[in-house]
């Protein structure tokens, strides 16, 4: 199902969480709400399960306007973020749940949910811990149970808050694979909250990028990453560089030197770019500046560079070649080869 | 206590421990254990028999009949009130929130007697509502309501005390969970609010019920005294002692230590077994 949010506004206590979002989900789309803590992710994936309600602005799930629409008649799949799970029932009855509450005519009979709860705890490859209890189960088995138990309601949207959270590495790795399998074979459209980019930009089709409870910028790994919109991406996602610059006639200047990049507008701006973005110059102009403590990166080295003057110095970090010398106190030169200005 | 040699840094040398051992148990054997062992030697001073008639003398009856309907009806008011108070507290955000709690408190401030007298002068014949109330034949000073009004007052922080920090403790998510499966306002309260706090609950419920029967100032000052009528089990006992009657006053008496004892065995049981599930609730 498609899901439209129209200039959703959001305040607690007169103090915005969201200020005028809107965002376009496909339907069947397995999509990441990517951003720092307090940004605002959290807020809005309750606000399209009708856990808050807006202060301003609608919810659309396909054509009807869902955002007078309760929780429950909302129909969607939340896995929260701590899985609360319900501590005095065993897995089977966790998973039940949904089908237990529903009204007399809806509901299957008792063997019928048996049977379905038994059928989603396979699916989630908990088969045999049904008479387990929660505190029993480790946690990426609790998130799975969580996971079953959410689906038991035949949702047509998944919403997961920060899924992989409270999961160590290894375990978090496995689970992530398992779920973009798990989306790609049941097709729900599935958003998920997470403040790890590389979870965002691996598991995705579509990132959206939130800060200070707006969205800066909604696209895939790819626009993301080689294409961000603003500062705040830029540096958020991926490692990056930025410097303080000034444009006159056509050229970029750092510290009252050109730099050799050239842009169409003057004025002043910031320049980032990425540390594997630049290279390594003999002559003409660039940056220069003496390497300040380096290390090595697996099959790379990353070199620290101060730049500017010594009483308000800029350190940047730039991927040199392993051969290059790059012993501190040694002075390198280099030229961004990929790189965008921000006024 | 294998390693003679290793000494635990926060464990005292054996002599000291001892002492202090027996200090308490010296202490509680002379201010808990003696009265007990004294209420049930007295109770029984003259037998059997004479223990039997006197709980069933009519009065006595009539007093334990009384008891047992004030806390039959003081216990699930104040069960449904903690319930209800505890659920507002810890699961809703509003005005005045700290207030409430600190109002929920005030029993255990104000002496039993003043919240006694508190009720004699609204309710009684020289109070304002007095005259409206004999105009409508309802006597609540001196009569039942009275002792049952005064019993609900003394006894409502009992319940909702144990469950507020619980409650505050677990939050919003269980319920947030239920309902986001489809379960409605009173399956989600049903199937999981009172599963999570049901220990707690009963453990509140137990300590409510034991004061209820228990209390003696703040029914006293409402009660009037009346033989028969008014007198619930710990007035009748000080009647019958003033009256010489210590057969009487103790077999009365022994019926009182007898649920205090019960309510400390369950209490136990609650504790060691549940303990974990009540802790929150142990905090404050
Ligand atoms: N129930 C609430 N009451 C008051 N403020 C809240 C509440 N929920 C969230 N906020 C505020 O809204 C902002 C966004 O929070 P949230 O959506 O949880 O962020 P995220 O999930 O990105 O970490 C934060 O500043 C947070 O303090
Ligand atoms: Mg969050």
């Amino acid at each position: 199902m498609e899901i439209r949010v129209e200039k959703i506004r959001k305040e607690f206590d007169l103090y915005p969480a969201l200020h005028d979002v809107s965002l376009k989900i496909e339907s069947g789309e397995l999509i990441a709400l990517l951003g720092p803590s307090g940004s605002g992710k959290t807020t809005l994936l309750r606000l399209i399960a009708g856990l808050e309600q807006p202060t301003q602005g609608r919810i659309f799930f396909g054509n009807e306007d869902a955002s007078y629409r309760s929780v429950q008649e909302r129909n969607v799949g939340f896995v929260f973020q701590h899985y609360a799970l319900f501590r005095h029932m065993s897995v089977l009855d966790n998973v039940a749940f949904g089908l237990k509450v529903r009204p007399k005519g809806q509901r299957p009979p008792k063997a019928e949910i048996r049977r379905r709860a038994l059928e989603l705890l396979e699916m989630v490859q908990l088969n045999g811990l049904e008479k387990r209890f929660p505190s029993q189960l480790s946690g990426g088995q609790r998130q799975r149970v969580a996971l079953a138990r959410a689906m038991a309601i035949e949702p047509k949207v998944l919403l997961l808050d920060e899924p992989f959270g409270a999961l160590d590495a290894k375990v978090r790795k496995e689970l992530r694979r398992w779920l973009r399998d798990f989306h790609d074979r049941t097709g729900h459209t599935t958003v998920f909250v997470t403040h790890d980019q590389e979870e965002a930009l691996e598991l995705a089709d579509r990132v959206v990028v939130m800060s200070q409870g707006k969205i800066e910028q909604v696209g895939s790994s790819d626009d993301v990453y080689d294409r961000p919109n603003s500062p705040f991406v830029f540096s958020f996602i991926g490692e990056s560089a930025s410097l303080p610059v000034k444009v006159e006639g056509g050229v970029v200047h750092f510290h009252g030197a050109p730099t050799g990049l050239t842009a169409q507008r003057d004025g002043e701006a910031r320049l980032f770019f990425r540390p594997q973005d630049v290279s390594l110059i003999e002559e003409g102009p660039g940056m220069t500046g003496p390497v300040t403590s380096s290390r090595r990166l697996a099959g790379t080295r990353i070199a620290e560079i101060e730049l500017g003057s010594p009483e308000k110095p800029c350190h940047v970090e730039v991927e040199v070649p392993l051969e290059a010398s790059a012993s501190n106190g040694s002075i390198l030169s280099f030229r961004p080869t990929r790189w965008k200005l921000f006024y | 206590m294998s390693n003679e040699r290793f000494k635990n840094p926060i464990t005292e040398s054996a002599p000291v421990r001892w002492a202090l051992i027996a200090a308490v148990l010296a202490f509680l054997a002379l201010f808990v254990l003696t009265p007990l062992v004294i209420v049930f030697t007295e109770a029984f001073s003259k037998g059997w028999e004479e223990y039997i008639l006197a709980l069933q003398e009519p009065d006595a009856v009539k007093a334990i009949r009384l008891t047992l309907l004030v806390a039959a009806i003081a216990v699930p008011a104040n069960l449904l009130f903690g319930l209800a108070a505890s659920w507002a507290i810890a699961k809703f955000e509003f005005r005045g929130k700290s207030f409430l709690i600190t109002l929920i408190d005030l029993p255990f401030s104000v002496s039993p007697v003043i919240s006694g007298l508190v009720y004699v002068l609204l309710f009684g014949a020289n109070s304002v509502l007095g005259p409206i109330l004999k105009s409508h034949g309802l006597q609540i000073v001196f009569a039942v309501p009275g002792i049952v009004l005064a019993t609900i007052f003394v006894t409502f922080p009992f319940v909702a005390r144990e469950l507020i920090p619980l409650m505050q403790d677990q939050g919003t998510g269980d319920e947030e969970a239920a309902i986001s499966l489809g379960a409605n306002g009173w399956q989600a309260f049903w199937y999981v609010t009172v599963p999570n706090i049901k220990w707690a609950l009963l453990y509140g419920v137990l300590l409510c019920n034991a004061r209820a029967m228990g209390e003696f100032g703040a029914v006293s000052v409402v009660s009037g005294h009346i033989r028969g009528l008014t007198n619930t089990m710990p007035l009748h006992v000080e009647i019958l002692y003033n009256d010489y009657n210590v057969v009487g006053a103790f077999a009365v008496a022994s019926l009182l230590a007898l649920l205090a004892l019960l309510t400390l065995v369950l209490r136990t049981i609650l504790e060691t077994r549940y303990g974990s599930e009540l802790s929150a609730g142990q905090k404050h």
